[in-house]
């Protein structure tokens, strides 16, 4: 027993299963942890009541105005009034279910798409890329059928967030695909162009693209021609959009080996051919998660409109609050409004998250 | 073989048709903006930037009145966007590195402390934070009579954070000299070190060697010139504070917004950076004898900072391009001052959004630059 007496007796060894085990493990496994869990527990003692107790407990749910918050918590009431702005912007209030048909068939689609194990999903594809803009156009904006016309100036709220951002990746994949494959062309002054439009985009932040679009594209236009205030932005989006695409699917081509080229050419493929029957369905598989991400940076991006007079979701709730009757409630908009972006952003990232697990997958087994 | 099948004149064709197509489209472009400009009766050229401006900016850096040039308010401008541009970049840096590094602790309380941070911050649109920070959280702040105090010298109140100033007084320039001096001292030991060590295997202590000259002959010189630097306090007379330091709270929402935001991207990116050494890494560093802090300095952070630093950089650039946000709240920086107000009095909007456009270009054209320059040097050299 002399290696004990020199050592001491270690004792038994620690506890390592069960709920103490875990607790031992991975909250007060050494001094210094152990100090940092009791910090943050006590972090979380004086900070999560009080917000709680304005949140819920103290805060006014139901009312018609500002004279209904008088418990001196979060006043959701203000929220609750102006739902339907936030939401639809100045659309006529009998006209929504246009807005919400139209949103309705997109998601029926786009649920299909990415849900349901079918073959066919092309014919789905190129139905939501090629048909339903026009049913959507038709839909929100009128003039035909019968539906009287809305202005676009009265759009606003979610709605023109999700305007924005869909109609953005929508007309920026078809530009952001021949960008890239321009960038990888062996013609140099293909190249060269390629390049240049990208940089450029790539090189200057949205908002000089926005006041671009809004001060500068007039000008470039012959006289009379004029545009409207939406669509200006939106191809300043679409622009600025393809050349972020373009780097996405630049990194999917890249991912493609060269045997997949050589083969084609083998095969006596042209160009054309041997990108869209062997390159392109590849590479763009490996990038349905980067357009993601870029469609998750856009989605947010679409706030800054607001500096060129759209009324976005931010900018909407922004002039809810500017309102004299609603003075002092801008915490609960922009945590409504924050709420809003934080559950869309996230569940794209996580669904583009689990399906880079999944093409990941696809791929070792091959 | 018939001409057009054959692939080098095929190509040469395509080639000429595109570069025509682009010419042609920018030639008409030109040609609109030109009579439309005419149109409007606005002249074209850079005449404008030597014109009076004749509006005030809250916050410049260099001299400038109402008196000066648009020139000036280009060069005001473009600092002001520097300046939350550089303090982004500094505190965003510290608070990223620290969170990607709790992101990997062992305790699990501050690793999903640190998860849900990253999670929160980078899905919430940045222009919604910079709004949040500055209408929900500076603009309640008390008036100056009720400043928040941090004892006599440190006051915040709604007008912005008051902090206390360094004024140089006659002889400042011999501290500046000594700084000045330790820099070049630190660079020449640090040279001398490294070929020491390449010669002999016989490592120095230059960050310590360093770090007390750095510190060492400022603070001589600050003595033996007899204390040029004094303390200027901000003092309340009358509704506001004279003197000391300001922060406009259009800078601080900015620089919180921006750096929380970006933190939350550096972050994941560190995480990535220090998964990216393999454990055998440490494990034959360990064989080798080194011990953990030594491990953790010549091993691993070397070999994560070649993944962290490419995308780190883009990072620094977006933060940058970001910081052109400031036009919504009002901070004078390039593009509210420039693309904004300076575009507005003169109606030159071609120049303005080309000069705006070009600054931003020139800074992320240096920085891929520096990238390229830093891959070439500390690409994986395979055998």
């Amino acid at each position: 027993m002399k290696v004990n007496q020199a050592f001491g007796n270690p004792g038994p060894p620690r506890v390592r299963t069960g709920p103490l085990g875990w607790v031992l493990e991975n909250l007060f496994s050494t001094p210094i942890n152990t100090v940092l869990t009791l910090s943050i527990i006590c972090l979380f003692y004086l900070a999560i009541p009080p917000v709680v107790q304005w949140a819920l407990i103290d805060a006014d749910w139901v009312g018609e105005g500002p004279e209904a918050c008088t418990s001196g918590g979060a006043c959701w009431v203000f929220v609750r009034v102006r739902l339907y702005q936030f939401i639809y912007g100045f659309y006529p209030q009998d006209q929504a279910w246009r807005v919400n048909l139209g949103f309705g068939i997109l998601f029926a689609f786009l649920v299909f798409l990415l849900v349901a194990r079918v073959s066919g999903k092309r014919w789905v594809a190129a139905f939501l890329l090629l048909v339903y803009p026009v049913i959507g156009f038709l839909l929100f904006y009128g003039g035909a059928l019968g539906l009287p016309v809305v202005e676009t100036a009265k759009w606003g709220g979610l709605m023109l967030t999700l305007i924005l951002s869909g109609v953005g990746i929508a007309g920026a994949l078809p530009g952001g695909v021949l960008l890239a494959l321009g960038r990888r062309s062996q013609m140099p002054v293909v190249r060269a162009v390629c390049v240049a439009f990208i940089e450029l985009w790539r090189g200057v932040p949205l908002i000089t693209v926005l006041f671009m679009a809004s001060v500068m594209l007039p000008l470039f236009l012959p006289e009379g021609v004029t545009f409207d205030k939406l669509l200006r932005a939106l191809i300043g989006i679409i622009l600025f959009q393809s050349a972020y695409v373009a780097e996405v699917v630049r990194g999917g081509l890249q991912a493609i080996p060269r045997g997949q080229y050589e083969a084609a050419e083998a095969l006596g493929l042209n160009y054309w051919k041997s990108m869209g029957l062997i390159i392109l369905p590849q590479a763009l598989k490996l990038v349905i998660p980067g357009i993601v991400n870029t469609l998750i940076a856009l989605f947010k991006d679409t706030t800054l409109v607001l500096i060129i007079g759209l009324f976005d979701l931010l900018a909407i709730v922004q002039v809810a609050f500017a309102d004299p009757k609603w003075l002092g409630y801008a915490l609960e908009g922009y945590l409504f409004a924050a709420l809003i972006f934080w559950g869309v952003c996230f569940s794209m990232s996580r669904y583009s998250q689990h399906l880079e697990r999944k093409l990941n997958r696809g791929h070792q087994e091959d | 073989m018939r001409p057009w099948r054959n692939p080098r004149i095929r190509a040469l064709v395509l080639q000429a048709l595109v570069l025509a197509l682009v010419v042609a489209g920018f030639a008409y472009i030109v040609n609109n903006t030109l009579h439309n400009l005419g149109q409007r009766g606005i002249s074209t050229g850079f005449g404008f930037l030597s014109t009076e401006a004749g509006f005030g900016i809250i916050q410049t850096l260099v001299p400038y009145d109402e008196t000066s040039s648009f020139g000036r308010t280009f060069v005001v401008g473009l600092l002001n966007t520097l300046l939350v541009s550089a303090l982004g970049i500094g505190i965003a840096t510290l608070l990223g590195f620290a969170i990607g590094v709790a992101r990997l602790s062992s305790n699990w309380l501050v690793a999903r402390m640190a998860a849900v941070y990253i999670e929160v911050f980078r899905n919430i649109p940045l222009l919604l934070q910079i709004f949040f920070w500055y209408f929900a959280v500076l603009r309640t702040l008390p008036a100056p009579r009720q400043s928040l105090a941090l004892g006599d010298s440190v006051f915040l109140n709604i007008r912005g954070l008051y902090l206390p100033s360094l004024v140089p007084q006659p002889g400042a320039w011999l501290v500046l000299a000594g700084l000045g001096l330790a820099f070049v001292v630190v660079i020449m030991i640090a040279h001398w070190a490294r070929q020491r060590r390449e010669a002999t295997g016989r490592s120095f202590h230059t960050v310590n060697v360093s770090l007390l000259f750095l510190i060492g002959l400022p603070l001589i010189a600050f003595f033996a010139a007899g204390r040029p630097l004094a303390w200027e306090l901000p003092e309340l007379r009358g509704f506001n504070f004279r003197g000391g330091l300001i922060l406009i709270p259009e800078l601080m929402a900015l620089v919180v917004a921006l750096s929380i935001y970006t933190a939350a991207f550096i972050a994941e990116i560190v995480r990535a950076g220090i998964l990216s050494v393999s454990r055998g890494q440490t494990e034959a560093a360990y064989a080798l004898g080194l011990r953990p802090g030594l491990t953790l300095r010549l091993v691993i952070i070397p070999q994560a900072m070649r993944v962290i630093i490419p995308p780190l950089t883009s990072q620094y650039l977006n933060l940058t391009k970001n910081s052109s946000l400031a036009t919504a709240i009002g901070y004078p920086d390039l593009v509210s001052v420039f693309a904004g107000t300076t575009l507005n009095q003169t109606g030159q909007a071609v120049e303005v959004i080309a000069m705006t456009m070009a600054v931003y270009l020139t800074i992320s054209l240096a920085i891929s630059l520096f990238m390229n320059w830093y891959n070439s040097r500390n690409a994986l050299v395979e055998r």
